[in-house]
């Protein structure tokens, strides 16, 4: 039976193996491909979606897991807090080879979506799972206090 | 449905960046099974017998299934070796993680086999760490045991709910269902449920 749910605010079927990972889908059947493969096993976090505006590793998420939900990727990403993280990402140039980016920032917005200002340590534990090769953790971090600051003062 | 193949750049460059750690190990042999509580009915004393039935419950609660998520710190231990969680986690508010980076961040409502080879992540949709008052791990049994029975400590069960919890909790029963890569617990739900209830019934005693 076809996997129905909302893929970036649109209606989204998959009819074929219910363990097809939901990174599969959004790449390959829905062409989307913002979100990246990484490691294929929850260890890297470039994969990461919003499942129902949750932080959420679409390589390990099997499609009829998701039947009913809505999913949002860095494409369809909207909002006061993606629009503060994304000027935040490009006014200190936070990214270096790009690829863990989209990843990134997902996260980056699910956890400023529950923590409005995030501390040292919060931003460490709700990163802990992004990878990135060209380590550029100091600047995500920035970037993640200028997103909370500009929206607190928006 | 044509399935495209996925850019493998991403995965060498990320794998080669990082160590990274299997989220379980598979390891050879079957799990070994539970003596029914009939087993210890030669056991005159009425505590050693109990004792003994605990014993053998201990099988199952310092199997890597239940003591990986009863850590002695924040953060988890993972597969059959019990290795530090990969990637780093720590608890949280509520034992369910940390904002942003939430158990369900990664573990699902079920099992989710790799999508690229074998293993698999857990999943169950109660998902999330025991409390710091149920710490296992760097325990012996009869400190376990204790810890159990402790009311303070084991989120106010009574032993006839204990009973129920070891038979009939779905958390507790992934244990036996852990998905591939990982050794199961002992037995299984229902033996290890009749156990307890063995246990209770001749007066709960604990080892030593």
């Amino acid at each position: 039976m076809a996997v129905e749910f909302l893929l970036n605010g649109k209606h989204m079927s998959f009819d074929g193996d219910p363990d097809t990972p939901l990174l599969w889908v959004i790449r390959d059947h829905a062409g989307l491909t913002g979100t990246k493969y990484g490691c294929g096993i929850a260890q890297c976090g470039a994969c990461t979606v919003h499942l129902d505006g949750k932080n959420r590793r679409s390589c390990v998420t099997p499609i009829d897991t998701v039947a009913g939900k809505s999913v949002t990727t860095i494409e369809g990403v909207s909002g006061p807090i993606a629009e503060a993280v994304q000027k935040a990402w490009v006014a200190i140039d936070v990214p270096q080879c790009g690829f863990c980016q989209s990843g990134q920032v997902m996260s980056a917005i699910g956890l400023l979506a529950q923590k409005p200002k995030p501390t040292d340590a919060d931003i460490d534990a709700g990163m802990a799972g992004n990878i990135c090769r060209c380590a550029t953790y100091v600047r995500i971090r920035q970037a993640i206090k200028d997103a909370a600051n500009a929206k607190v003062s928006a | 449905m044509t399935m495209i193949s996925l850019p493998r750049f991403g995965v060498l460059a990320l794998i080669a960046s990082v160590i990274v750690l299997p989220l379980s190990i598979a390891r050879g042999g079957e799990a070994s099974g539970l003596k029914p509580a009939s087993a210890f009915a030669g056991i005159a004393d009425r505590n050693a017998r109990s004792t003994a039935i605990f014993t053998e419950m201990g099988k199952v609660l310092m199997s890597p299934r239940c003591l990986n998520c009863h850590p002695r710190t924040d953060s988890p231990t993972q597969g059959d070796a019990m290795l530090l969680h990969v990637p780093p986690v720590t608890r949280g508010p509520d034992g369910f993680g940390a904002a942003g980076m939430e158990c369900a961040t990664c573990h699902g409502p079920r099992n989710a086999p790799f999508g690229n080879g074998g293993g698999s992540v857990p999943g169950n949709p109660k998902w999330h760490l025991a409390p710091r008052s149920m710490a296992w791990q760097g325990l012996t049994l009869g400190q376990i045991c204790a810890v159990i029975k402790d009311r303070t400590k084991n989120g106010g069960l009574s032993l006839d709910q204990l009973i129920d919890h070891n038979g009939k909790d779905e958390l507790v029963g992934w244990g036996w269902n852990p998905g591939p890569g990982r050794i199961p617990a002992p037995g299984t739900q229902a033996e290890f449920g009749a156990l307890t209830k063995a246990w209770v019934e001749t007066g709960a005693a604990c080892p030593k």
